[in-house]
């Protein structure tokens, strides 16, 4: 059949190869061994990029919004590890990421059930009550009061956009807000005297200030 | 779903969400819609995260859920909305410039929260206002409420879809999800809310503190009891608008940059008359009667009537069909042919990057081979003057890019390859096509490459952040100038080069993410226009 010789001319092809441009005797390239480059050389240099008032502000919204998102509860961190040993600084501790409850409240009667967890109202180094409970929203609201009323709260140190959205907060929440460098926990120390050094690290040490590259 | 929007799709989750996001919605993409027990299996996570991570996707609607017949509830992860994330910076740039600063922040607040109620909303963009402002100036409501009706009217928001509101049989047992669903009528209705209020500073100075305190607890007295009046009306940004938008820009410029100003100024007119009459997947505007146009251009252009129509005639014959005559009442009637548009632009795209890569004569080809659509290879050295072995070597270099194809023509049945023609041509959408995977891989690709270099200098970052801190807190109690620059000195000279070119590197490659996204956009309309065929 045809193509069956090996070696008798060199790169025999199937059809007429002068039809598609390649002349008798013409060096073909070498063929092919080894996949592509990872980083091929560049030919032509790109253009530069384009500047102006509006490309600069668009890059600094872009390192703005990163840096937003970071922060906004909805960058969902997984929880911390348990402790081996559970040490007295834990109930001080600023409140780390926990896997049973969510931070912000979203409205559960736009999403399905089956989703409904915890939302987190307190930080608290001891267990709270049933953390992976389902249940309906009243009964949620009295274990809620009831916590309030058996234990000491602490507020997460909320920015006023926490505050506006809880609204089942009572007025217990409110005293706290206020008199947070003071009365919390009865403890006359400020709350960074608890800081064990463990929080050294890059997740904890947002300077909120600066833009995240 | 190609590897490479995968790719990126999953880069911007983990970037803006977080790794548990990440691979939740990753398994989503990967595999298809699945029940929340599957994921949980997929995934390896524990069922509270990834049911914190699916409320997070659901906020933002990057994920939808559909109740199937069993019972179950699937979800299915929405690849094309995640991929906007790329271009958050634009919208929020374009509301700016459109509405100014309240626009900018309520269009950012609703970008960063998914959806919010307008109470919601609004409170939250006075209190961000009156920080900016000065000492003892506040933001009213009124003003922010304003510009948030306005957004509505012009279709940049829209409501989300609602809970319904019948009440159910105590009988039946509840949906495991509700039913969402909204009315066309309803959705840029805004609800009619006595919203009044001033923005509230976060630090106020001590003297205010009282007062706030004291308003605060009315204000939970009295909110803390009932719902917000518009409870259960959410409202999220519109990207189809915004995409609307964006091409309108895109149409204007070009036509200004081909003839002139007043020409693109006269298809803003058109576009501008057109935006609520106009289908999204037209092909082309409503007819528009140049006396209408006439008498719509904006107060500062006086050109006579005559004029105008002989700028109508000019666009009209243009070969790049941008503008089409439909008539001849009224004056005569013209569209905007917005498919065409589309074309037009993709196609220049497409030049452009062969022009980019390949060289100018490679361009000269493939713009060759653009008009002249079949063309034997002697033809092409012929028409492009471009010597034979050159010509050559540019077509195979194309072709094995896949930016040109070779059609055969065979002379007969039985197709011999000396008897057949063998023709080079550029498939227009193919070629988009392959070019927007390519961007998605760019993006993918800068990325990476940010997060890289970032990781790299994670101690030295962390270095500056801290001596920042430090000198901050020193200033404000009032240290000297030598304590000041001893602090300063802690960060050696080459560590403030190498932040110095961290920071440059960084900006260069967003600013190139930014670019890519615009590249994106215009084949993605393209792609688009061609797809959607009634």
């Amino acid at each position: 059949m045809a193509g069956r010789g090996r070696g008798r001319g060199r790169g025999q092809m199937t059809f007429n190869v002068e039809a598609v441009g390649i002349g008798k005797g013409d060096a073909l390239p070498p063929p092919t061994l080894q996949p592509s480059p990872l980083f091929p050389a560049l030919e032509h240099r790109a253009a530069p990029l384009p500047g102006g008032e509006e490309g600069e502000y668009m890059l600094a919204l872009k390192q703005e919004l990163r840096r937003a998102m970071r922060g906004l509860p909805y960058f969902v961190k997984p929880g911390a590890p348990r402790r081996d040993i559970e040490r007295y600084s834990d109930k001080y501790q600023l409140s780390s990421p926990v896997d049973s409850a969510i931070d912000w409240n979203p409205d559960w009667r736009r999403l399905p059930r089956e989703l409904k967890i915890r939302v987190r109202r307190v930080r608290k180094g001891t267990t709270p009550l049933v953390p992976k409970q389902r249940v309906t929203p009243d009964k949620e609201e009295t274990i809620k009061k009831l916590e309030s009323l058996e234990k000491k709260e602490e507020e997460v140190t909320s920015e006023e956009e926490e505050e506006k959205e809880e609204e089942e907060e009572g007025k217990e929440e409110e005293e706290e807000e206020y008199d947070e460098e003071e009365h919390e926990e009865e403890t006359d120390y400020v709350l960074s005297y608890f800081d064990n050094g463990e929080s050294f690290g890059p997740d904890s040490d947002d300077n909120g200030d600066e833009a995240v590259y | 779903m190609t590897q490479a929007e995968l790719r990126l799709c999953s880069l911007l989750l983990q970037e803006h969400f977080g790794e548990i996001v990440e691979k939740v919605g990753n398994s989503l993409l990967r595999t298809g819609p699945r029940p929340l027990r599957l994921l949980v299996g997929d995934t390896g996570l524990l069922p509270d995260q990834v049911k914190k991570a699916l409320c997070v996707l659901l906020q933002h609607d990057l994920v939808r859920y559909e109740v199937q017949p069993r019972g179950s509830v699937e979800y299915e992860a929405r690849s094309e909305r995640i991929l906007r994330i790329l271009r958050y910076p634009r919208y929020i740039y374009t509301a700016k410039t459109l509405y100014g600063d309240p626009g900018e922040l309520l269009v950012e607040e609703l970008l960063l929260h998914g959806h919010l109620s307008m109470s919601c909303a609004v409170a939250r963009v006075a209190d961000r206002l009156t920080e900016t402002m000065e000492d003892g100036k506040t933001m009213d409501y009124a003003e922010v409420s304003g510009t948030f009706v306005r957004l509505a009217d012009t279709h940049f928001i829209r409501r989300c879809p609602m809970v319904p509101e019948n009440p159910r049989n105590a009988a039946e047992p509840p949906p495991p999800a509700p039913a969402l669903a909204i009315a066309d009528r309803d959705m840029y209705v805004v609800p009619r809310l006595s919203l009044a209020g001033k923005g509230k500073r976060r630090r106020s100075c001590d003297e205010e503190e009282d007062g706030q305190r004291k308003a605060k607890r009315q204000k939970q007295e009295g909110g803390s009891s009932e719902p917000p009046p518009d409870d259960g009306i959410y409202w999220q940004v519109n990207l189809e608008r915004f995409h609307q938008h964006f091409r309108d820009q895109a149409l204007v410029s070009a036509v200004g940059s081909r003839m002139d100003q007043t020409s693109s100024e006269v298809v803003r007119t058109m576009l501008r008359m057109s935006e609520v009459t106009t289908a999204s997947g037209a092909s082309h505007t409503q007819p528009l009667s140049s006396n209408e146009i006439f008498r719509a251009l904006p107060a500062g252009y006086n050109i006579g009537k005559q004029v105008l129509d002989q700028y109508l005639a000019l666009l009209a014959d243009d070969p790049l069909e941008f503008v089409g005559k439909s008539g001849d009442s009224g004056g005569g009637t013209y569209t905007v042919n917005l498919h065409k548009a589309l074309a037009s632009l993709a196609t220049a795209t497409l030049e452009s990057i062969v022009e980019e890569r390949f060289g100018s004569r490679c361009a000269r080809i493939f713009r060759l081979l653009l008009r002249k659509k079949h063309l034997e290879q002697k033809q092409v050295e012929d028409f492009a003057m471009i010597p034979a072995k050159e010509a050559k070597d540019m077509l195979y270099r194309m072709l094995s890019e896949n930016l040109v194809s070779l059609q055969e023509i065979p002379k007969t049945p039985d197709h011999a390859p000396s008897r057949t023609f063998y023709l080079y041509t550029v498939n227009v959408a193919a070629a988009a096509r392959m070019l927007l995977h390519r961007c998605y891989k760019s993006a993918a690709n800068l990325m990476e490459r940010r997060q890289h270099e970032t990781r790299e200098n994670k101690r030295l970052l962390e270095k500056s952040q801290r001596v920042e801190a430090i000198l901050a807190s020193m200033q404000a109690t009032g240290a000297e100038e030598e304590q000041l620059r001893e602090v300063e000195e802690m960060l050696t000279g080459p560590e403030r080069q190498q932040l110095e070119n961290l920071k440059r590197n960084v900006n260069k490659i967003d600013a190139s993410e930014n670019q890519v996204d615009e590249t994106i956009f215009v084949l993605e309309s393209f792609i688009e226009s061609t797809v959607k065929r009634p």
